[in-house]
């Protein structure tokens, strides 16, 4: 399903939400949707709370007030069986991996089915290689501790485990920070084809302009608390809000030829 | 809602259609494995797998089935897939069924290898105790280039830490020692009576704190209290490469971090000894007073009689040795850390476990020492 169809079904809708610490308040009403199949590119200064913003949806941080909903439905208002079932469709792959440190590879991305599936240790251990397979691993990376891994292994090891149980929505915090150009180049591609071939919903806070350019469906600006523009990148382009002027004409953003991305065209039949 | 994985077996000519229905998705957990390898049994002949009737399908789903057909062409009767819609076509061909090496990491004990783990925690106590002695003479090195060099001298780090190990630690040192003073006097008063000799119970608990109890019972605390924050400091730092960012910066780390803390723990540990002393006598003292009849000035009274300044000393001196072994114990622990959050907390356990040892090592030479000196 694109995000450009008439009428895109919203994987998750967040309406008024307010977080604050203190007396100071990061997010002040800020409303979004985020489109089933899509994926959605969050950008904004540093500080601004992106990261707020993505640990509020997760629940990670109390809201003051807003709601976040499912399906139509109120996350703060499910019973907790329900919050956990919707929560155990979503990955999350945080900015520095957070893999267990004292678990090998395939124990971390076990862990999830562990606590969470009833099936036998010989699928357990079909399908852990499965995703590190996926992401792009070597098999014999399974048995390493995460210590003995590279940046870009452990940020491929950790999006193996966010994929562990099948999510539908993938939230990334700045999945390529820290990787050079090829691997950054190497983890988008090998999100685009996972989000297409896994019909997945990604959330993606980055500052990475290739990024943005090569997998975003669409890009949402954070500023004042607020998104401040959210559209497809051809359009905040034409955004005359200084910042996204800045962010996307400034130095580091001039002379990148812009190439829309490929419709996603409603089936993953690349 | 979601609906079980199933299919539909139906007999043709020469073999048979398996249409599969219902959810082959990873929460349906044991029940899509059971019926992925009821897929073997069902299927006879030429068989087709039908799979225009699944509901959902994810990896695991698309694994499993797989994994039945792969089964089926091993045992010589290949099958066909057929059927799927276009996005479970690209499923299968992401997750498509391989053989996947399932060695795990770690060969399991046998006695040879509890044998060898014996040995080399031999080896490795000898060596702890070379690299302690090592790292000592590194200490002493880095203390007399700091000496000569009072510009360099880190007062704020020292009296922090001193704050943080002396001043922090009192109270708890206070109360844990008026309770040992209290429970030995009730004792002694208690067991001494029986020979009509209560009254030596003030001896008992004067040469018994001011020797043993008050230097001991300090340095475990310390040990527990202070050493464990250490090693974790120390360790935490280590992890997240801040000992590398100082040895870039041309800091010696044994400057930086160690020489405050080290120092400081030699200086608080007299310190605090002296305050469970005198707890742990008032706590003597107030006993003696309510459950042994003795009154404040007979217990001061006869307390003179008792210990000397040498009783007094002889705690005390040992104080300073007690800090430097568990300040040297917590820091090489704490450069020991390795990557892992699972390390830390070993090296911290490992900390404290062997100031303690070494503590009550320490003691029993001193032991030997001062009574050979006859002191």
């Amino acid at each position: 399903m694109s995000a450009r169809d008439a009428a895109p079904e919203v994987a998750i809708q967040i309406r008024g939400l307010d977080v604050g610490f203190g007396d100071k308040l990061i997010l002040n009403g800020l409303d979004l949707d985020i489109l089933r199949g899509e994926v959605l590119g969050f950008v904004g200064p540093s500080g601004a709370g992106k990261s707020v913003l993505t640990r509020a949806i997760l629940g990670l941080l109390p809201k003051r007030a807003g709601a976040i909903s499912v399906g139509g439905r109120d996350l703060s208002k499910m019973p907790q069986s329900e919050r956990a079932e919707v929560e155990a469709r979503w990955g999350v792959l945080f900015q520095q991996g957070a893999l267990f440190s004292n678990l090998t590879v395939k124990q971390n991305i076990q862990a999830p089915m562990r606590e969470h599936l009833n099936i036998s240790q010989r699928l357990r251990d079909e399908l852990a290689m499965l995703k590190l397979c996926l992401v792009g691993l070597p098999p014999d990376a399974a048995n390493k501790y995460p210590s003995e891994l590279s940046g870009g292994m452990i940020k491929r090891a950790a999006l193996a485990r966010a994929l562990a149980l099948d999510p539908e929505v993938l939230f990334l915090d700045e999945p390529t920070s820290g990787l050079d150009p090829i691997g950054a180049g190497e983890f988008d591609d090998l999100i685009s084809t996972l989000q297409a071939t896994l019909d997945l919903t990604v959330f993606m806070v980055t500052h990475d302009l290739d990024s943005l350019y090569a997998i975003c469906d669409r890009v949402a600006v954070l500023g004042q608390g607020k998104v401040i523009a959210v559209g497809p990148i051809s359009e905040l382009l034409h955004s005359q809000d200084p910042w996204i002027k800045a962010y996307f004409h400034g130095k580091r953003g001039a002379g990148r030829e812009f190439q829309a991305r490929p419709a996603l065209a409603g089936a993953p039949s690349r | 809602m979601s609906q079980a994985p199933e299919f539909i077996t139906k007999k043709t000519v020469d073999g048979a259609t398996l249409t599969l229905v219902g959810d082959w998705t990873l929460e349906q957990g044991r029940r899509l494995e059971v019926q992925a390898d009821a897929l073997l049994v069902a299927a006879s002949g030429r068989t087709t797998i039908d799979m225009s009737r699944v509901r959902k399908m994810d990896t695991a789903g698309a694994w499993v089935i797989d994994r039945s057909r792969a089964g089926l062409s091993a045992a010589g009767t290949p099958s066909e897939l057929t059927g799927a819609s276009p996005a479970h076509k690209a499923l299968m061909r992401e997750a498509c069924y391989r053989q996947v090496d399932l060695t795990p990491r770690a060969d399991r004990p046998t006695l040879a290898s509890l044998l060898s783990d014996v040995g080399e925690s031999v080896v490795g106590a000898w060596r702890d105790v070379l690299s302690g002695v090592a790292f000592l003479g590194h200490l002493v090195i880095v203390l007399l280039r700091v000496a000569s060099r009072p510009e360099r001298w880190r007062w704020i780090a020292g009296v922090y830490h001193l704050e943080a190990f002396a001043i922090r630690s009192a109270p708890i040192i206070a109360l844990i020692n008026f309770l040992v003073g209290a429970i030995v006097a009730q004792q002694g008063i208690f067991q001494l009576s029986r020979f009509g000799a209560s009254a030596f119970a003030v001896d008992l608990i004067g040469i018994l704190v001011l020797r043993e109890l008050g230097v001991l019972l300090t340095s475990i605390m310390i040990a527990g209290r202070s050493g464990s924050a250490i090693t974790a400091e120390i360790g935490s730092m280590n992890m997240r490469e801040e000992i590398d960012a100082l040895r870039v910066m041309a800091l010696d780390p044994l400057e930086v971090l160690v020489l405050p803390r080290v120092l400081a723990l030699i200086v608080s540990l007299p310190l605090l000894t002296f305050l469970a002393d005198m707890s742990a006598i008032f706590g003597g003292l107030c006993v003696a007073w309510v459950y042994g009849d003795i009154s404040p000035q007979a217990f001061l009274t006869r307390l003179q009689d008792a210990i000397g300044v040498n009783t007094f000393a002889v705690g005390l001196i040992k104080a300073p040795v007690m800090g430097l072994v568990i300040g040297l114990i917590a820091v090489s622990e704490g450069f020991a850390v390795k990557g892992s959050a699972e390390s830390l907390g070993r090296k911290v356990t490992a900390s404290v476990v062997k100031s303690i040892f070494m503590v009550i090592v320490i003691d029993g030479i001193f032991a030997i020492l001062f009574a050979t000196v006859r002191y």
